[in-house]
């Protein structure tokens, strides 16, 4: 006998109403993201609910995914540096600073001192706005307004720093292949003093408003707390593994550039959860702030760029006024630089943990493959075992100190 | 530094390298895939290595570069490298402890183109291979959840291999239901 659409609606209506059936119904699936207000980066989670607690979530990302390693393929070595900005574009100058490096380690170049100093200046001054953007974004999505804008008074006095360095607030694009855009300008010094100041002004009060606030301490403790073997298994690096106990920074166990001649701390936690990631990313903005006024003490003088024509532009009188600078700019615009072939690696600490880049040269100008190692990719990778058996809203505070930047995860 | 791990993957283990080099003090290894959890379980597990995390994987699509060039990346112990077949998967591996660190590479075919997954050895050896598979199809034997997760599902290709195009559209895909992202096991 064939059933009637109402009919077939009938029985299933009278399945449902067995015990069976309601049980199965307690479950709740919910949707969060790809754009929830309470979550900065673009992540989409389908959670299973029971009751209040995560039953089971399905993390999906890519909603950023722009294509960075197969436009990086399409032009010169050189061209790749913009797209770098739109990767982490909270900190870009870090990886303007990670991708230059790997191209010089492969090439075999070694930068001035005075460059070495001026790019630990903008990593610190990246790392800065770095982790106010963590700080700033998570105290407002457990609903503290006011530390939000104290935080994000704080990186607005940093961002004009960066313009008057760079031209840009965000797409910096600083870096070039064997030194700089350009130096620092007149009276930098002057003016990053009264910017930092200001900011630690402003970081007293947020620290006052929010370390010891009983609602921001309890949603913070305990929860989202992460075991240091599986953070270390999971590939977790930067604040993400440092919460945990690990003594391992870049800065201080591999250094690169000039880090090794810096005085400053490693900052880790105990406790692997939110609370200690907070704690972490404030400590580590001093630690920044100490050792921007070291790097300009220390601050060396001489030319920004390395003399070699094949792997920096000639100055401009030299382009303009000779023949041997005109060729020098013209070669190196139209064919690239000439890294020889071969593959290398170089990480930089970045503001989330290791941003490295593998790159692959064939010698022809152009770089054959880019890859980025973007550490929150990693970090996601480990956040569904964070969350499954807690409570839904500790989603949130999670998330936050996971600092995941979109355009680093799916590039 | 790194010259001297190479050279006690060569004494430890003399059948598991093919090739060898430091190009700018990256130490990197040629295994064959057969040997690639070998070789792996030991570079984790022992005293002398300990590299107790797996930063990166990733292959590179070989193509287009020039085979007589070849040899600058892969350089192999015995035959050409102008011989090897189109891919290679990268592994980044670093010792905490020992504060170095190792590329593992592995070269594949495409018409052969799988090899043991990490995941019994690392975490991040999940989502990383999951990227590998999303951007060239590599397939990871073993793997608990081989499916894409920068592109979506019904995306057609994998875009990081040199004969996709740099330019194109995919059609338009419905929505899926909530419900499937829920029920369905391939959105765990």
């Amino acid at each position: 006998m064939t059933m009637t659409a109402s009919q077939k609606l009938t029985q299933i209506r009278s399945e449902l109403r067995t015990e069976e059936a309601e049980i199965v119904n307690d479950k709740m699936i919910i949707n969060m993201g790809p754009s929830h207000p309470a979550t900065h980066g673009t992540v989409k989670f389908v959670l299973t609910l029971d009751g209040e607690t995560v039953d089971d979530v399905a993390i999906t990302i890519g909603y950023l995914h722009r294509g960075f390693e197969k436009m990086a393929e399409a032009g010169t070595w050189q061209q790749v540096l913009p797209y770098t900005d739109r990767l982490n574009y909270v900190s870009p100058l870090i990886n303007n600073v990670g991708y230059v490096g790997a191209v010089e380690k492969l090439w075999g170049v070694e930068i001035t001192p005075r460059a070495k100093y001026i790019r630990m200046l903008i990593s610190e001054l990246s790392r800065l706005t770095d982790h106010l953007t963590s700080i700033a974004a998570g105290a407002l999505e457990l609903g503290g307004f006011t530390p939000f804008l104290y935080a994000v008074e704080a990186r607005e006095a940093l961002y004009p720093l960066v313009e008057e360095l760079t031209g840009a607030r965000l797409t910096a694009s600083y870096t070039r292949i064997g030194g700089l855009a350009k130096d620092l300008p007149d009276g930098y010094e002057q003016h990053m003093n009264a910017a930092l100041a200001h900011m630690e002004g402003l970081m007293i009060k947020v620290d006052k408003l929010l370390t010891k606030n009983r609602i921001f301490y309890d949603r913070m403790m305990h929860t989202g707390v992460l075991s240091q073997e599986d953070a270390i298994s999971s590939g977790c690096t930067g604040v993400m593994l440092r919460c945990t106990g690990v003594d391992w920074d870049l800065r201080k166990h591999q250094p690169y550039l000039a880090y090794n001649e810096l005085d400053f701390d490693v900052i880790v936690g105990s406790r692997g959860d939110n609370y200690d990631r907070y704690l972490c990313r404030f400590e580590e903005i001093g630690q920044s702030v100490k050792m921007i006024r070291q790097i300009f003490k220390q601050l060396p003088g001489g030319p920004i760029n390395v003399g070699d024509w094949h792997v920096c532009l000639p100055p401009k009188d030299a382009v303009y006024n000779s023949i041997e600078g005109m060729i020098a700019h013209f070669k190196l615009v139209t064919e690239g630089h000439q890294v020889p072939p071969g593959e290398a690696y170089f990480a930089v600490e970045g503001g989330n943990g290791e941003v490295g880049f593998h790159i692959v040269s064939q010698g022809n100008g152009r770089p054959y493959r880019v890859k980025v190692r973007p550490p929150c990719f990693y970090a996601m990778g480990i956040l569904k075992k964070m969350i499954v058996g807690h409570m839904l809203a500790d989603i949130i505070p999670t998330f936050d100190t996971l600092n995941m930047i979109g355009g680093e995860v799916d590039r | 530094m790194s010259q001297s791990l190479i050279d006690l993957l060569r004494t430890v283990k003399p059948r598991a390298i093919l090739g060898s080099h430091s190009q700018a003090g990256d130490a990197t290894v040629l295994v064959p895939r057969e040997q690639l959890l070998d070789v792996m379980t030991f570079l984790r597990d022992d005293p002398r290595c300990r590299m107790d995390v797996l930063i990166d994987v990733t292959a590179v699509d070989y193509s287009e570069y020039d085979p007589a060039l070849r040899h600058c990346v892969t350089p192999l112990d015995a035959g050409d490298s102008a011989q090897l077949p189109r891919f290679e998967v990268v592994y980044h591996l670093l010792s905490m402890p020992h504060r170095n660190r190792i590329r593992v590479k592995v070269a594949l075919a495409e018409d052969d183109f799988h090899l043991p997954t990490m995941c019994s050895l690392w975490i991040a050896a999940n989502w990383g291979e999951r990227e590998a598979y999303d951007m060239f199809g590599v397939q990871f034997d073993g793997h608990p959840d081989l499916r894409r997760v920068l592109m979506y599902d019904e995306f057609v290709g994998h875009p990081l291999r040199k004969d996709f195009a740099q330019r194109g559209y995919q059609p338009l895909v419905p929505m899926p239901n909530l419900a499937d992202y829920a029920d369905n096991e391939t959105y765990r």
